[in-house]
């Protein structure tokens, strides 16, 4: 296991006392793509803040590569690569001495350390932008400075904080797209996110996350399996009255899983599909069916029925 | 690509078995070091700017028009309750000056900027060396300018002046040591203040630190003529400026009353070891969550 996290919990004593994590116990193998999904909020940021040497936890013992990143926080930073939520680029540098530096502080000769600048920028195609400044760069392109200069020491982990956030959908695809080229190159990815496409699109395993706590961790389809069914209807109805007495009439329906109730009508899990969607609607328009929404199981509908709420929320 | 991935983690072999921790850390802050000294030097019109103003405009008012002015003596009343060459009292000042104003330009303004909005030192905290390190790298990074803000001085106070300034250096070796723990300590002083001051209100720095430790550190009279003052004679002990020209002063005008230089080294040293424990606690409490 390339990370092992037991036990860990931050807590911010102020004037408001904040459980930020709260007892997360978490391993990743070497070479996985591993998420971290949830809300904001949920502690996500801080876990990997502790992970990557840059908060210290209340409790618990967080290791990478063998290495525990408290006790010995600048051997483990060797084997760690971080991409932060926010542009750290260097203002006072270009591009590609901002990548060169990074080489540098990690003991690279100045000969080896060209060589890999060089490299990224090609791998990266950041090659023409090599001399610009940070504050030149669009979000996506800054984003892809931000990971090169990332893994640019070879580390054996790299932690994405929130990579796609303030990306617009072209370069959040480019930037999928090089993490999956990390994956191949052997290096484990774990990042954050709380777009659950994201998750489901890049990650091989997921942990659902939520006030400090991880709530289920699995692969992503294991996730969706676990909801029990293959659509999801959604109904929204005129009138709350009566509701459940048409929840009970549904429940007994052949093929629906379960239903439940939500804040605009019913949700039904629904096994099969069959000619159930007609009977759906017969058995709800006496209640007022306004409108119904047909969806797959997502890690959406997972967060939702582990904790009833919405990961925008 | 894998291939090329595959020869790029062999390539990096060397430098993980190029030896102990010692070795890591010592390159680490070497890297930083050059990349500053990178940024500086891209930066070096303003840098000469920054060190010449201050003192080429003092020795020009004080010690070039003033004594051109007719009465321009009676309008200097330093100069007139010295007995002496207003710019021979300047020259050490002025030096301490610099090298403190170095210390705030070099660490306290750009760890501003650095903790503020774009939070651009955590590539550099996160180099493979503790984190005090990185802040001690900033210290000295600054001493080195320090240093040369005050050589800068040294020329102007020689031409500028309409009389001859009367430096005399007896022991270079107390002369390089005290520009050094001066130097040291201003920079010590910049991460203080640039770590405790909230990145938004570090332009209230130079009225609230800059200008009180200037006027009242002993830079442009020596510290025996504040004895008619005793209070504000004993008041400005705790201000390190004092202690850096007083030490600048014995060092090289000895002619001027000064103090013991025993006590300007003890303070000194005292000085760098408060601010930088100050300094580094804070640089820790900032970039450790």
């Amino acid at each position: 296991m390339i990370v092992e996290i037991e036990g860990l919990r931050k807590v911010y004593d102020g004037k408001q006392r904040v459980v930020a994590v709260d007892g997360i116990d978490l391993s990743v193998h070497e070479g996985a793509l591993y998420g971290f999904l949830g809300p904001n909020g949920a502690g996500k940021t801080t876990t990997i803040s502790i992970c990557t040497t840059r908060a210290l936890p209340t409790a618990g013992r967080v290791r990478i590569a063998g290495i525990d990143v408290v006790k010995s926080p600048s051997q483990a930073r060797r084997c760690i690569g971080v991409v932060p939520q926010y542009n750290t680029l260097d203002r006072s540098c270009t591009i590609y001495e901002n990548i060169h530096f990074h080489c540098l502080f990690f003991g690279f000769s100045r000969i080896d350390a060209k060589k890999r600048t060089e490299k990224l920028l090609e791998q990266f195609h950041l090659a023409e932008r090599a001399e610009a400044y940070p504050s030149q760069l669009s979000g996506g392109l800054a984003q892809r400075v931000q990971i090169a200069r990332a893994i640019a020491h070879h580390p054996k982990v790299l932690f994405l904080d929130e990579p796609s956030a303030g990306l617009d959908p072209q370069s959040r695809i480019a930037m999928w797209d090089a993490v999956r080229n990390l994956r191949e190159e052997g290096i484990t990815v774990v990042l954050t996110t709380h777009y659950m496409e994201e998750a489901d699109e890049l990650c091989d395993r997921v942990a659902i996350i939520d006030h400090g706590k991880i709530l289920v961790e699995d692969t992503p389809s294991a996730l969706k399996n676990s909801v029990g069914a293959q659509r999801i209807y959604e109904l929204d109805l005129r009138s709350m009255h009566d509701i459940p007495q048409l929840l009970h009439k549904l429940e007994r329906q052949q093929g629906i899983a379960s239903v439940e109730t939500t804040q605009r009508g019913l949700r039904i899990f629904a096994e099969g599909t069959e000619g159930l969607l007609s009977e759906v609607v017969h058995a709800a328009n006496p209640y007022g069916l306004k409108d119904l929404t047909i969806t797959e199981p997502s890690l959406e509908t997972v967060f939702i029925r582990l904790t009833g709420r919405d990961l925008r929320e | 690509m894998t291939e090329l991935a595959t020869i790029d983690t062999e390539a990096s072999a060397p430098s993980a078995a190029s030896g102990s921790a010692k070795m890591q850390y010592l390159r680490a802050f070497a890297g930083l070091f050059l990349r500053d000294l990178y940024v500086l030097r891209r930066e070096i019109f303003p840098f000469v700017i920054r060190v010449c103003m201050n003192p080429m405009l003092f020795l020009f008012v004080f010690t070039f028009i003033m004594p051109h002015m007719s009465g321009g003596a009676a309008m200097n009343p330093t100069s007139a309750a010295m007995g002496q060459n207003f710019s021979t009292v300047l020259l050490p000042g002025l030096m301490a000056v610099a090298i403190m104003f170095s210390g705030i330009a070099a660490v306290a303004l750009p760890l501003a900027q650095e903790f503020g909005i774009t939070r651009e030192i955590d590539d550099r905290v996160m180099c493979p060396l503790p984190v005090a390190a990185v802040a001690i790298e900033k210290i000295l990074f600054s001493a080195m300018q320090s240093i040369i803000a005050a050589a800068v001085v040294f020329p102007l106070a020689y031409y500028i002046p309409s009389t001859p300034v009367v430096a005399h250096v007896d022991n270079w070796a107390y002369l390089i040591a005290i520009l050094i723990l001066a130097s040291v300590t201003s920079g010590a002083l910049g991460l203080t203040i640039g770590t405790t001051v909230e990145p938004k209100q570090i332009g209230l720095i130079f009225g609230v630190v800059v200008m009180p430790i200037t006027f009242l550190g002993c830079v442009y009279y020596p510290w025996t003529a504040l004895g008619q003052i005793r209070w504000l004679q004993i008041g400005v002990l705790v201000n390190p400026i004092v202690y850096m020209s007083e030490g600048l002063r014995s060092a090289l005008t000895p002619t001027l009353p000064h103090m013991h230089p025993a006590l300007i080294l003890g303070m000194l040293v005292f000085f760098l070891i408060l601010l930088t424990w100050l300094g580094v606690r804070g640089f820790l409490r900032r970039v450790i969550g």
